[in-house]
């Protein structure tokens, strides 16, 4: 069961890399913020109720909830055109994301490690990558910041593989959420908005030598 | 005392928020200073003594958290001169905000060099990247709100890669059967720990710790960050914020010198190493912003760290002392820079010249910290350096040693155009009118400075040497 939750989590970002709107982004992150709910509940046995449900709690509120709802909100209220804008047309990116969630199954074929599961670590680095290959290809600042959030649920579905043996590095990453979420999206891109009329990066880009 | 000490850390920022009582807020500075030294002093009673499971003053720790004592008292002296000067813009709020931040940023760098283990030390950069945030953004206009985006951006995936390094460490002590993170743990038990893990681990903490050290790949940030904060606080994050990149890195390479992918480590940062180099190279020799010049100084600074780390032997000795030394030396020129700004209200290369005439002892502390930031003969760092260089011909590492001779003599050309032009070129355009007179006085704490460099590197103190020898051996 968490191998399909995995795999529709992986399929998800085949999906992201051609998709047009800023709000089918949202979508898929609410979409994963649901797997990766799913995927601790089934994942985690170990660890003590509370914990769980703390964790429980912090994937289904902030990752799928909070999140993206808010980020709906800045789109709406700093009057954000809904085209994503990719550098690269969408055919090249489905490529690239295909070509990247290969290369993390012929690397994870050279582990020989029993005590890990290997799905974990194939969809955790592709989700990782992924989430880079969107920030460098996408123009938006948005956009930036919705990349970050894919490569936060890759690390967490990497910190669920050890999660039963150390319950406090699953808080830890909770933690980076929390602090990502705080600092990037409450502060600053709410700042954004205000100095800037038109959030992109074209217009953070006067400081170079 | 370490809660002791954060209880109170926690408590002056939250009263330098809220007061607007400009005597209140120099007492509760005050207060602020003589807690940390105290707390300083303290923990060099108290060497290699665990402190609540997490922290352990180690030999380095104690060394860092020495030079951060000292740097913090000029800093926040001038940090202070720095609010009173820019008046007009200042209100009680931003004044607490900045000052408040400041104790965060000192206070949480003293708390990462401490730690005995690698989550906690990730907490505090954390807090680092939360406090430094604030103070980029002291300004509140669209060039510091785009230097503190790109900062807590590239920050905010530097700390993911860090925890996803940690995670992989922690695959890698889940199949050796350890529970214990701690950097003790991990130096004893490294030869159980599975190669795999343990390299991607490496890569990803060394790539993480890189944005706060500054060095390639993710230098960037600290660059524009260092230019858009106020310069005190640009004096931190060249100085005492690199220190926790230097930290992090030291420990997680000490885990990996212990076991067989010690040469691989030492070539990737040896590539690091010269890379930084050389883009510190490219910008300084065609660079006209003064302020990040000196950014990229520190960048090239960095590099010969981690080029006498690789090298091992008395290269580590002469890592570690040359990071003590750039932390002395690096604040004068950005507190330095604060008065040049005072006079000519730029920061363009082409708006600046004849510093003698407008401030006589500005322009000869210019002048020596650009002898010590450069490492030529009296400074401090030429000590470090040229051990350094000594480590890498004994490395056999002529090659390396020969093109970062190259590089350094650039760099030296290109610091120094800039700086002659500064100091004796009479500028193009000047309203001779506006220049304030500069007290003395302002330039009194980086002369300090510079002299403690020359002093610590020519005639350390014992107590010095021993911990500097203690530090040396965690590195096989």
């Amino acid at each position: 069961m968490t191998d399909i939750l995995l795999i529709a989590l992986a399929m998800s970002l085949l999906y992201i890399s051609i998709a047009n709107r800023l709000s089918t982004y949202l979508s898929i992150l609410v979409f994963q913020g649901f797997l990766l709910f799913g995927t601790t509940y089934l994942t985690l046995t170990h660890i003590s109720p509370l914990n769980l449900l703390l964790i429980m709690l912090e994937t289904i509120v902030f990752k799928a909830l909070v999140v993206p709802w808010f980020l709906n909100h800045l789109i709406k209220r700093n009057h954000i055109t809904r085209i994503a804008e990719p550098y690269l047309p969408n055919f090249v990116s489905l490529i690239i994301v295909t070509l990247i969630i290969v290369a993390t199954i012929i690397m994870s074929g050279s582990i020989d490690d029993k005590n890990i599961d290997k799905t974990f670590f194939v969809v955790a680095l592709s989700t990782l990558f992924t989430g880079l290959y969107l920030i460098v290809t996408r123009k938006k600042i948005i956009t930036h910041v919705i990349g970050y959030l894919i490569i936060e649920n890759g690390v967490f579905i990497l910190s669920l593989a050890v999660g039963n043996e150390m319950p406090m590095l699953v808080n830890l990453g909770i933690m980076l959420d929390i602090f990502a979420s705080v600092l990037i999206l409450g502060v600053f891109f709410n700042k954004i908005g205000d100095v800037l009329k038109d959030p992109d990066v074209n217009r953070l880009s006067n400081l170079k030598d | 005392m370490i809660l002791l000490f954060l209880a109170l850390v926690l408590l002056i920022c939250v009263l330098l928020y809220f007061n607007k009582n400009t005597v209140v807020n120099y007492a509760l500075l005050g207060i602020f200073l003589a807690v940390l030294i105290g707390f300083g002093l303290y923990e060099y009673l108290h060497l290699n003594v665990v402190q609540y499971t997490y922290f352990k003053p180690d030999a380095l720790g104690i060394l860092l958290l020495m030079v951060l004592c000292v740097v913090a008292v000029p800093v926040i002296i001038h940090g202070g001169r720095y609010i009173e000067v820019h008046n007009v813009d200042e209100t009680p709020r931003s004044r607490g905000l900045f000052f408040a931040a400041m104790v965060l940023l000192i206070s949480a760098c003293s708390m990462a060099y401490l730690s005995n283990h690698i989550a906690v030390t990730w907490i505090f950069v954390e807090l680092t990247t939360l406090s430094a945030s604030a103070l980029i953004y002291h300004h509140r206009n669209i060039r510091a709100l785009e230097g503190v985006w790109k900062y807590v951006f590239i920050c905010a995936i530097s700390i993911t890669f860090i925890y996803i390094g940690i995670l992989f460490l922690s695959l890698s002590l889940k199949q050796a059967g350890i529970s214990d993170m701690s950097f003790q743990s991990l130096y004893e038990n490294s030869s159980k720990l599975n190669p795999f893990w343990l390299k991607l681990s490496f890569l990803f903490i060394f790539t993480g710790f890189t944005a706060k050290l500054g060095l390639v790949p993710m230098y960037t940030a600290g660059i524009d960050a260092k230019d858009k904060a106020p310069a005190p606080a640009g004096a931190l994050l060249s100085s005492v914020l690199m220190n926790v990149g230097f930290i992090g890195i030291f420990r997680i390479y000490a885990v990996v010198a212990h076991t067989p992918l010690r040469h691989w480590a030492d070539s990737i940062m040896i590539i690091a190493a010269l890379l930084s180099i050389f883009v510190a190279t490219v910008y300084m020799t065609r660079i006209k912003n003064i302020k990040r010049m000196f950014a990229y100084s520190g960048i090239e600074h960095m590099g010969l760290v981690m080029l006498g780390l690789s090298a091992g032997g008395i290269g580590v000795y002469a890592a570690i002392l040359h990071v003590i030394l750039h932390t002395l030396v690096k604040p004068t020129l950005f507190l330095q820079y604060n008065q040049v700004y005072w006079v000519y209200q730029s920061k363009s290369i082409y708006d600046v010249g004849n510093y003698f005439k407008y401030n006589k002892t500005g322009a000869i502390l210019m002048l020596l910290a650009f002898i010590s930031a450069t490492a030529m003969p009296p400074s401090g760092l030429f000590v470090s350096e040229f051990l350094i260089f000594q480590s890498l011909f004994q490395a056999h590492s002529i090659v390396i040693l020969l093109v970062v001779l190259l590089l350094l003599t650039m760099i030296i050309w290109g610091f120094g155009s800039n700086i002659f032009k500064l100091l004796f070129t009479p500028p193009s355009t000047m309203d001779e009118s506006a220049v304030p007179r500069i007290s003395p006085w302002e330039s009194f704490s980086q002369y300090v400075l510079l002299a403690l460099a020359v002093y610590v590197a020519y005639n350390p103190p014992m107590e010095m040497v021993n911990l500097l020898k203690e530090a040396v051996k965690i590195i096989p």
